[in-house]
């Protein structure tokens, strides 16, 4: 196989990598593979880059990928963490943010839209994943993992997580 | 020049770790399940800075090792993150004292936070702009939560200040038992000066205006007045800790070194 070959491969499997903390999200929809190399010898390098300083996901999703990797027959494979340019939900795929409302996660506003520091801010338009409205409201800045909100429907009345503009 | 950096990075990480742990301790026992959530998401991302920093540490205590007479070093072990966290002690920790206070009731949880976030969100505007990639790489990636860390304890300074009569004296009692942690983080230690010299950190006394500023803006909307004529404490940066360090090590420390280099 040529190193091209190998690199698309790669790419494909990781495709199938989930995150372990919402396995629907692919590895590839997150946006955390920023790079796949081959070296000289053969060997495969993955360079990742965490979505927040303490994601306890991180583990988890290396031994993903080198398992993965493996299965497909590729051996000595190399897993990098890099730190910069930081991670931001602007990497999200169209594919993953469709596949986070499918699943009952509203998928992050784009940065530019969003974003807003100010205190007791009126949030976000964020829209419930369940029933579609923008009429929602912001219960807590931080949700079931680093990079989610909780928010609640004021229609339907479903409280929902809001994966975070980042 | 290496200690320095090494000491810079080592101050860094132990303001990050100690505070996270601090936090950490509220987890099942926050007064609402929201902000049980909200500390300890605070927790996890102060305890995956100091991570990176550790990281960091070690990989250039361990390069340093390598290069200066390898047969003395040879019979040691090689530095990690976890052997900087868990087998070092008290004296060798360079966190200031305010990050070490004890959770007490809400107020002075909220109260040390914002504190602190005001003050990390400076420095690491600039740290983010130094020469060292590596902790402006950590830097940059840090800023993105501690502008959610500030967001929120802001906000609950404001709602517990400017709240009821209880939560009101609260406050008031935990601002006149933490505002005297908080001058230590405007002087610099030694190695602080000297990454001032190498472009790598900002000058701390240099920050101390914006931070009063933003405490100003918010502790007035929370209606409380900042103390006159606190006697300001320090010595964390250098290694003399409250008897409160040694509390949170002999728990956080106790499984690594009860079972040395386990796995699990």
């Amino acid at each position: 196989m040529t190193n091209d070959n190998s690199i698309n491969k790669i790419w494909g499997i990781l495709k199938d990598v989930q995150d372990p903390e919402i396995p629907v999200l692919s590895v590839l929809d997150l946006g955390i593979v920023r790079n796949v190399l081959i070296h000289s010898n053969g060997s495969p390098e993955i360079i990742i880059t965490p979505t927040y300083s303490g994601c306890p996901a991180m583990d988890m999703i290396a031994v993903g990928i080198r398992v993965a990797l493996e299965q497909n027959g590729f051996k000595n494979i190399k897993i990098t963490t890099i730190l910069s340019p930081a991670w931001s939900t602007d990497w999200m795929s169209q594919e993953g943010r469709q596949k986070l409302n499918n699943y009952g996660i509203a998928p992050p506003n784009p940065r530019q839209q969003a974003c807003n520091n100010d205190l007791f801010a009126a949030a976000e338009a964020v829209q419930c994943p369940q029933c579609k409205s923008y009429h929602t409201k912001r219960l807590s800045e931080f949700g079931s993992t680093a990079c989610k909100a909780l928010y609640q429907c004021l229609e339907c009345k479903e409280p929902f997580d809001y994966f975070k503009c980042h | 020049m290496n200690e320095n950096l090494i000491n810079y990075t080592l101050h860094l990480a132990d303001n990050a770790l100690i505070l996270g742990h601090r936090n950490s301790e509220w987890c099942g026992h926050g007064p609402v399940l929201e902000q049980d959530i909200a500390i300890t998401n605070i927790s996890l991302d102060l305890i995956g800075q100091a991570r990176n920093f550790y990281q960091y540490a070690s990989a250039i205590m361990n390069k340093r090792n390598m290069s200066s007479n390898s047969s003395a070093q040879e019979l040691d072990e090689e530095v990690s993150e976890d052997s900087l966290a868990y087998f070092r002690d008290s004296p060798d920790f360079k966190n200031i004292l305010l990050v070490e206070q004890p959770n007490g009731d809400w107020a002075h949880t909220i109260l040390r936070q914002f504190f602190f976030s005001a003050y990390q969100y400076l420095l690491f505007e600039q740290l983010r702009k130094g020469k060292d990639e590596q902790l402006s790489a950590i830097a940059n990636k840090a800023l993105k939560e501690i502008t959610y860390h500030q967001r929120w304890s802001s906000e609950w300074v404001i709602r517990l200040g400017d709240g009821t009569e209880e939560s009101r004296s609260r406050m008031n009692k935990a601002l006149t038992d933490l505002w005297g942690f908080t001058g230590e983080m405007f002087i610099p230690s030694e190695d602080e000066i000297q990454m001032i010299n190498k472009g790598i950190g900002p000058d701390v006394m240099l920050l101390k205006e914006s931070w009063m500023e933003k405490v100003k803006e918010i502790l007035s909307e929370a209606v409380l007045v900042i103390p006159i004529n606190s006697y300001m404490r320090s010595g964390g940066k250098v290694g003399n800790h409250d008897i409160h360090l040694d509390e949170i090590l002999s728990e956080l420390q106790s499984v690594a070194r009860a079972h040395p280099g386990a796995k699990w």
